[in-house]
């Protein structure tokens, strides 16, 4: 075997004293595709932060060549030949691809910059990849995000990236477009890249991988060649816990009754033949992959991105909801997933973030909903500093309880979540799932989504699973991780449909 | 002296020193100072006429915050204030009966001017500094083509009197004008307004325009109503400056960027989300009491706007230099940061699984 | 079929601003030929060149501090600042010209620097920190001239008054500017830089790019080209006028032009031609208003209005940002295939 270009050695990481990665080792071979795989908050991206210079290691260590190196920046990172290509791109969408790939190293030529010759470069580097048919000219934002992701990996390759780690790379990739990223990763692992590969589809990782690393709650549990692996192992690996632990079981006196909310053959750009009704008490979750259209179901739902097709009940009364405004109205809750983008006003306080629906839809409540605020606080077992604390500087967990109490307020029929628990601890993740027990028992209709299989599993009453905006299948609570993931990926076509 | 007085006295200073509190120690120190070159400044009559002196600037101040505060700018304040004069002088004549009309059809102006100024921000999507800037060529052209380029006309006293005049022979005060009670009066009612739903939305639409709809505001209609009450102040203010200054097609010249100084002074941040009605109107008397200050020392009366721009530039600075370090948040759990600004640092998102990330991924796509 | 829609999508923004431009032009020159006058006649021609030349600098200068998602409010005060400097240097001696025109311009770009160090050390926002000067140069000419001042000699009021043919030698230096400026913006280092810093400072920086030099850059020459602009003045005034630049509102109308341009006011994207054809619908507008006799007034209102609606226009051409699965009537949109991609 060659020497590995990368080494990590008993990596440790701690936030707030409280240590997320507790020791993992790895090491990148020239020309292998090394597959990190593990649940959401098993430590992936905490481990991929720190190769990728972003967050820096407090224990064990890190080699480049077996030289011991520390970067404190990414910009390190990538003159030391490490590159990352995040979910998030990292591209200006106004300038052309080839401006993009050679920002801050432009190629000079008597002064000024080679522009031919960077458009060369870049056509030459593309068609190195197997991808001859990105023109270097054309706008970043102008291109699929497929193509945007290429341009990444060309931009890393162009600054003689030796490792390119990928983060879920696609996670928003359509299947045919997923092709075009297996043959970039091929010519990658000819040139001798070594390739560290984070992803949930297993398939993938199967089809990719050499070696496999798996994490679970911030340790490493095991590496091993792909080859000695299979699905079932690879899963029982990443889980290793009984599910059932954490959810709370239904409370028995939850009565599942008349259906709150009913859409029939609803789609817009995103989505197509939604048929979904979901009962007063009843929970219902959300599967699928990234991309599957789970987050524009609930938008829609919501009047954020709404229903251009379809009609749409809430009690048995036929509902228009162009806005998120006429959801709210009609007692329609939306926890969105990314809480600083759609979720919180992070400069102002958290009694301010929980009254925000409640002052926009039903001002006259203002009053009385000020003064449930600090107990529903209390009962969310929200730490704060106090009520005019401001929102940005609680931690995630204590964030979504805010986001929670601001739907609270409102008394809603029917909750939306969409990743409830992404991003925060497992005290709070209890605490959300309690909750969603005692709004069942209210007679409130639940859907959520999640990317966590087991939590669908756990909490919901039966599951849904997405492909490519459509639902395609529907599962009863005591399925199994595999079961889904199988109709997520359109392995089992259409289970009980 | 206890410990406990102590740190009282501690959170007071550090507020005072915070950038929301600097303006109310710049203006205690201006006050004092003036006082000290001028005792009889601190004289209740005096005092009386210093304020209103002070309320027009302040009136658009405080619209002017509105504004700002929801994540946009008016610059159309300073020509809608000529307007206004212009309007009042031309239309009231010497004829009292007139006044009442003619201030119902200022309000009128005002309020349309602030719904297309709003009206096209919001739904035409055109950055407002564009369009407010518009809306002032457009306004002060149009009323000097009304007019012929020269403004005339010295409306009617009972009009004047709103802008000079007050309640006489009180005691200690002696006069107490009416722009002192209309400044009042627009200070609890912003006050008012701002402890609201609406001003309350209004900031976290600043803040964060997505989030706020994503609970249930309605970005179009609250950000609107702002322009609209920032139309209504400089209307008010322009009523208030008939009297006060007199008809002439510069009254109103300056007063955007003035305000915007004043409002800026105040703590409240340009793009929205910071600041309070407070803030904005202590920062307009500290700007007028600065010049106060200038009109007693020797400083020659031109170089106003030369102090104004030090000072500006100053504020601005020493709430984003000095304070940047304490923004540094003390978590209080024990999860992993959800700190803004940790995750950005890379422009990576913090959701590693975000579904539907096709229109994340494309966020930053600008518009124009 | 598709490509060609796609390619009328991806039209470029100063494409649209010129063809903007040439419709504007058909228009005004049919409504003057209705009052029995020529648009295009040389001396007409004459006219609008000049009205664009003393904008046309402001504007350059603006462009390039809004594409680094700066703004530059005080032009005007350069603007007069560099008359006065320019004049009263010269003092009507031929032999001064050369120092006097350094020595404005030298000024002007230690404001320019002035502004970006206080946008970029000092993190104040542009507005504020343009404003900020601004009002301090308007402080310093106040108190220091009370009229105009000093005296250009006639050499030096050939820039102003000489041309070839129908064109003035001033719109041939601003428009050889713009070319210059242009291929910076191309094939400079600070060019790709300055757009990348517009377009998002934090990407630019992990790329590498030093994130403060083409914003600082960019503020001297805004100041550069507002000097450029009052020497311009100077020589067609013959004296320094500590009011010309703020009569002119040169600080808003360079904003407007630019925008009308097509540069993107929050930085990032646009072009320099777009600036100069906004600059150029400025000044036929505002001949066609002379030449049909309009109340001077009455221009303010239309520019106010052209302003507004031509920025609503691009406003509303926005790429779709996300991809679209199904078409409305609920088929499936052909996703990207392997062969085809592109």
């Amino acid at each position: 075997m060659t020497e590995p270009i990368l080494t990590v050695t008993d990596a440790r990481k701690q936030f707030f004293g409280v240590e997320v990665l507790h020791g993992v080792s790895l090491e990148l071979a020239p020309g292998s595709v090394h597959g990190l795989v593990g649940e959401n908050g098993a430590g992936k991206s905490t481990l991929m932060k720190i190769i990728a210079g972003v967050h820096r290691r407090d224990g064990g260590d890190m080699r480049i060549d077996g030289e011991l190196v520390d970067f404190g920046h990414p910009l390190e990172a990538a003159a030391a030949g490490v590159a990352t290509v995040f979910q998030e791109f990292n591209l200006l969408p106004d300038r052309t691809v080839a401006q993009n790939v050679f920002l801050g190293r432009e190629p000079r030529k008597r002064g000024m910059i080679d522009t031919k010759g960077m458009c060369r470069s870049t056509a030459e580097l593309l068609e190195d990849l197997g991808i001859p048919g990105i023109p270097p000219t054309a706008r970043a934002g102008e291109l699929t995000v497929a193509e945007q992701q290429i341009v990444e990996i060309v931009k890393a390759l162009s600054v003689g990236a030796r490792v390119i780690s990928m983060d879920e790379p696609t996670a928003a990739l359509a299947d045919h477009e997923v092709t075009i990223l297996y043959r970039v990763i091929e010519r990658l692992r000819e040139r001798g890249v070594a390739i560290l590969y984070v992803s949930h589809r297993l398939k993938e990782i199967f089809d990719l991988c050499d070696t496999i690393t798996v994490l679970k709650d911030g340790s490493h549990v095991s590496t091993d060649p792909a080859a000695d692996l299979d699905e079932a192992a690879l899963v029982r690996r990443m889980v290793g816990r009984p599910i059932s632990a954490f959810f709370p079981d239904p409370d028995p006196g939850t009565e599942i009754g008349a259906p709150r909310i009913t859409i029939r053959s609803g789609g817009n750009t995103q989505l197509d033949g939604i048929d979904l009704e979901v009962r007063a008490g009843e929970v219902v979750g959300i599967a699928g992959l990234q991309g599957s259209g789970r987050t524009e179901l609930l938008e829609a739902i919501f009047g954020a991105a709404p229903f251009t097709r379809g009609s749409l009940e809430i009690d048995g009364a036929r509902a228009v909801i162009k806005h998120p405004r006429q959801a709210a109205r009609r007692g329609v809750a939306l926890v969105t997933e990314d809480r600083k983008r759609t979720g919180l006003a992070l400069n102002q306080s958290i009694l301010d973030n929980a009254l925000l629906a409640i002052r926009s839809v039903f001002p006259r409540r203002t009053q009385a909903s000020r003064a449930e605020i600090p107990g529903m606080f209390s009962s969310l077992e929200l730490v704060s500093q106090g009520n005019k604390q401001e929102a940005q500087t609680l931690s995630g967990g204590n964030q979504q309880k805010v986001v929670l109490a601001k739907w609270l307020a409102m008394r809603p029929k029917i909750v939306l979540l969409d990743e409830p628990t992404r991003g925060i601890d497992v005290g709070a993740k209890v605490a959300v799932y309690q909750l969603i027990r005692a709004l069942a028992k209210e007679g409130v209709a639940i859907v959520m989504v999640s990317s966590e299989t087991p939590e669908v599993i756990g909490m919901a009453d039966r599951i849904l699973v997405m492909r490519d905006g459509r639902i395609v299948g529907e599962l009863s609570s005591d399925t199994d991780e595999e079961s889904v993931l199988a109709v997520a990926t359109g392995a089992a076509e259409e289970v009980q449909q | 002296m206890t410990a406990r007085t102590d740190s009282r006295i501690q959170t007071v200073l550090r507020a005072l020193i915070s950038p929301k509190g600097a303006v109310y120690l710049l203006l205690i120190v201006l006050l004092v100072s003036v006082t000290a070159i001028h005792p009889s400044f601190a004289e209740p009559g005096q005092l009386m006429r210093y304020i209103q002196r002070v309320a027009p600037i302040a009136i658009v101040a405080i619209g002017q915050y509105f504004v700002i505060v929801s994540g946009e700018f008016d610059l159309s304040m300073g020509s809608l204030v000529t307007v206004q004069v212009v309007v009042a002088g031309t239309l009231v004549g010497q004829d009292d009966s007139r006044t009442v009309p003619v201030l119902l059809l200022l309000l009128v102006i005002g309020v349309l001017v602030g719904l297309v100024n709003g009206l096209v921000t919001t739904r035409l999507k055109v950055p407002s500094f564009i369009v407010t800037l518009g809306m002032m060529l457009a306004l002060y052209g149009g009323v000097l083509w009304w007019t012929g380029g020269a403004a005339t006309g010295n409306p009617a006293d009972s009009f004047r009197q709103i802008g000079r005049s007050g309640i006489h022979d009180l005691p200690v005060i002696g006069l107490l004008p009416w722009s002192v009670l209309i400044l009042a009066a627009v200070v609890a009612i912003a006050a008012w307004l701002s402890r609201r739903p609406f001003g309350k939305t209004l900031v976290a639409i600043g803040d964060n325009p997505s989030a706020a709809r994503f609970a249930g505001a309605s970005v179009q209609r609250t950000k609107t109503m702002a322009f609209v009450l920032s139309s209504m102040s400089a209307t008010i203010a322009g009523v208030l400056l008939v009297g006060y200054a007199g008809v002439h097609p510069s009254v109103g010249q300056g007063y955007e960027f003035t305000a915007i100084t004043a409002v800026v002074l105040g703590g409240v941040v340009l793009g929205g989300g910071r600041g309070n009605v407070w803030g904005a109107l202590a920062g307009a008397f500290a700007l007028e009491t600065l010049f106060t200050l200038l009109n007693f020392t020797a400083v020659p009366s031109t170089m106003r706007s030369a102090i104004q721009g030090v000072i500006i530039i100053a504020a601005v600075a020493y709430a984003g230099v000095i304070f940047k370090n304490r923004r540094a948040p003390a978590a209080v759990a024990s999860d992993p940061p959800d700190a803004p600004g940790m995750q950005q640092a890379t422009g990576e998102a913090q959701s590693t699984e975000s579904a539907g990330s096709g229109a994340t991924r494309n966020h930053n796509t600008k518009e124009n | 079929m598709k490509a060609l829609i796609a390619k009328l999508q991806r039209l470029d923004t100063t494409v649209i601003v010129l063809i903007a431009l040439v419709l504007v032009l058909a228009l005004s020159a049919i409504l003057v030929s209705t009052v029995g006058r020529n648009l295009l006649s040389p001396g007409n021609i004459r006219d609008i060149l000049t009205g664009m030349s003393v904008l046309g600098f402001v504007a350059i200068g603006q462009t390039l501090v809004i594409l680094g998602g700066s703004l530059d409010l005080s032009v005007p005060y350069v603007v007069s600042l560099t008359s006065l400097i320019a004049a009263e240097t010269m003092n009507g001696r031929t032999g001064m010209i050369v120092p006097g025109v350094l020595l404005a311009l030298g000024v002007a770009s230690l404001i320019g620097l002035a502004n970006g160090a206080v946008v970029t050390f000092l993190r104040v926002h542009g507005f504020i920190a343009t404003l900020g000067v601004g009002l301090i140069l308007k402080g310093y000419l106040d108190t220091t001239y009370k009229g105009t001042a000093g005296q250009v000699p006639w050499e030096f009021q050939l820039f102003g008054a000489t041309g070839i043919g129908p064109v003035p030698i001033s719109t041939i230096v601003m428009l050889a500017c713009a070319g210059f400026v242009g291929f910076l913006l191309a094939r400079s280092k600070f060019g790709h830089h300055l757009f990348a810093v517009g377009g998002n400072a934090e990407v630019a920086r992990l790329s590498g790019v030093r994130t403060r030099r083409p914003l600082i850059w960019a503020h001297v020459a805004g100041s550069f080209f507002a000097g450029i602009a009052g020497l311009l003045l100077a020589s067609r005034l013959g004296v320094g006028s500590p009011t010309v630049g703020v009569q002119g509102s040169y600080d808003l109308l360079s904003i407007a032009a630019v925008v009308l341009g097509g540069t993107l006011l929050a930085g990032g994207r646009g072009s320099i031609w777009g600036t100069i054809g906004g600059v150029a619908i400025f000044a036929v507008l505002d001949n066609l208003m002379s030449v049909m006799q309009v109340n001077p007034f009455f221009k303010d209102m239309v520019r106010g209005a052209v302003i507004i609606l031509a920025v609503a226009v691009y406003s509303n051409r926005r790429i779709v940002a996300r991809r679209e699965r199904f078409t409305s009537s609920g088929r499936e949109v052909p996703q990207l295939t392997e062969e085809g991609a592109r």
